[in-house]
């Protein structure tokens, strides 16, 4: 017995038991592993659960279940098992597989092992209670560790896509050469105005930009800490040597800022995009004879 | 992570501090740019350190509250101490060797910073930058463990 | 030190080769100062790719390299800021006084060509 794997779980100081009588449930649990996987499967197929998975997946995936569970009694181990049951969530999870599903397998596995202990040992009531006593507390640390597995498996997948998300509604659009367009759509709060401005200065570097142009007329309102990460956003780009205008400020964002104090001095502001591009053209032609942007005597 | 203990005596430690922050901040999960934010204010107030008491040390560890992992950086020296703390965190009096605005700047790259001075007794820093929900390197981070 | 100065044309380009100490720093501010007014340069480059910090220090120095050779007559570009670095920068709040800024050396040759 793997003492160590055990310690750190909160249900371990109820499995400390009899490796005898633990070795006696594995040794049932394999000699009569093709019934019991085949009566799991059926339960399974009854209760009309793992609905998108063909029946043949369901067998070899209860297999590989069953087989780690049944290791997981023997060793006390639950690693093995934690990770089939991530990489298995992982799989099923983008088919559309639910959480109330995975428990109900788990449970289902649960049930059908507790009755074939029971049929094995109905005339020696003293042992069976003895043998469910080893069996219960490891079955249900098993079935909470393949629970929790999926659920933060699909937690994961949910924050991952929060992210792709985001991402896909700011896109970096390169106009021509030196220019970039950044139009913003929905609402901005301190956490996309953060991945916004990691965007637009990768952007800036893999494009070599000069000029940016970010337009906002999608966005429906700003508060002070999304103001704040625009005006640092513009003065990260300038410190990488590129330019900002901003378009289409709203007459009602455009007042925000005025009364939330924010520092305007580092934006450039053109009512909308045609006439932002137009500007960032017009600056580009003269770059040549123009310098950086942090200078305020630059323009000589 | 391991606590991490750097004894500050010259510039060149400043040097090894960031870069140490800047380590231990990936390896718990902050962000790159929040590891830049944390590899900032460690200079700032090391600087802080050698400037102001001459040597001190800074201490990194790993904090974790409510679930959220956080890195805190303690930067303690012994020297002549800070006669109005509240003035210099306000960016008052920003001496032109940086105390004020080591002290500014660092508030404004951590989550928190909490500064215990006593006059003639030293000073001491604390502070906290926390690892973001919504950051990738916070979910890759998550997932490695 | 870590840091190259080379001359070019009219131009000099300092290299930063590794973190620098604030010992460091004040070497380079100080050599660039002086090399700016031994060669008559119009213009310097400073390229802090390799720096994976810029604090109140680092800013300062530089623009003091800025404001001195404006004096003179030339031009200060610092080119390679990392973007996690200008982030940190302008998160602090610090800017860059009389300093130009490109992406990096290429561009920051074309600007002082300009």
């Amino acid at each position: 017995m793997q003492k160590v794997a055990v310690a750190q779980d909160p249900l371990a100081a109820s499995t400390d038991v009899d490796p005898a009588l633990l070795r006696e449930l594995v040794a049932h649990l394999r000699q009569d592993r093709t019934p019991l996987r085949e009566e799991w499967t059926r339960r399974i197929t009854d209760e009309r659960l793992l609905s998108v998975m063909t029946p043949e997946e369901i067998f070899s995936e209860v297999t590989a279940v069953y087989d780690n569970y049944v290791d997981a009694l023997e060793t006390g181990s639950i690693e093995a098992l934690e990770r089939y049951a991530r990489n298995l969530s992982e799989r099923i999870i983008p088919r559309g597989v639910e959480t109330h599903e995975v428990l109900g397998v788990v449970l289902l596995l649960r049930d059908v092992l507790a009755r074939s202990l029971f049929q094995k040992y109905q005339d020696d009531r003293v042992l069976m209670n003895q043998v469910l006593d080893a069996y219960e507390p490891a079955a249900n640390r098993i079935a909470v560790t393949v629970g929790v597995s999926f659920v933060q498996e699909r937690e994961r997948v949910i924050r991952q896509q929060q992210l792709a998300i985001r991402e896909l509604s700011t896109p970096v659009l390169k106009v021509r050469d030196q220019l970039l367009i950044l139009p913003i759509i929905g609402a901005l709060d301190a956490s996309r105005a953060r991945q916004l401005t990691e965007q637009l200065l990768n952007g800036i570097r893999e494009n070599r930009a000069k000029v940016v142009v970010i337009d906002i007329t999608g966005v429906p309102g700003i508060d002070v800490d999304v103001a704040n990460h625009l005006v640092q956003a513009v003065r990260a780009s300038g410190l990488m040597g590129a330019r900002v205008i901003i378009t289409g400020l709203s007459a009602d964002i455009a007042q925000t800022l005025v009364n939330l104090r924010v520092d305007l001095t580092m934006m450039q502001s053109v009512g909308d995009l045609q006439g932002g591009i137009e500007e960032a053209e017009r600056q580009l032609s003269y770059a040549v004879t123009r310098s950086g942007a942090t200078s305020p005597d630059s323009r000589a | 992570m391991e606590e991490i203990r750097v004894p500050i005596r010259s510039d060149a430690d400043t040097v090894v501090a960031r870069q140490k922050g800047r380590a231990a901040a990936v390896a718990i999960g902050l962000s790159r740019t929040d590891a830049t934010f944390v590899a900032t204010a460690i200079s700032e107030i090391a600087r802080n350190i050698t400037s102001h008491a001459g040597s001190g040390e800074i201490v990194i560890r790993r904090v974790t509250q409510g679930g959220h992992d956080g890195l805190v950086v303690v930067a303690h020296d012994e020297g002549p101490g800070i006669p109005d703390v509240a003035a210099v965190l306000r960016h008052e009096y920003a001496s032109d060797a940086g105390l004020g605005i080591g002290l500014w700047g660092a508030q404004r790259l951590m989550d928190a910073v909490e500064v215990l001075s006593e006059p003639g007794r030293g000073t001491t820093v604390t502070m906290t930058k926390w690892c973001r929900f919504d950051d990738v390197g916070t979910l890759l981070g998550q997932r490695g463990a | 030190m870590g840091v190259s100065i080379l001359k070019q044309r009219d131009y000099l380009i300092a290299s930063i080769q590794s973190a620098l100490t604030d010992t460091e720093v004040v070497q380079l501010r100080d050599a660039l100062v002086a090399e700016v007014a031994r060669h008559r340069s119009r213009g310097v480059i400073v390229d802090v790719a390799a720096l994976d910090v810029i604090d109140s220090f680092v800013s300062r120095s530089l623009s003091t390299v800025a404001q001195t050779n404006r004096l003179r007559g030339a031009k200060t570009v610092v080119v390679g800021i990392q973007p996690d670095v200008a982030v940190a920068m302008s998160q602090f709040g610090l800017g860059l006084a009389d300093v130009h800024t490109a992406l990096d050396l290429e561009a920051g040759l074309e600007l002082l060509d300009g």
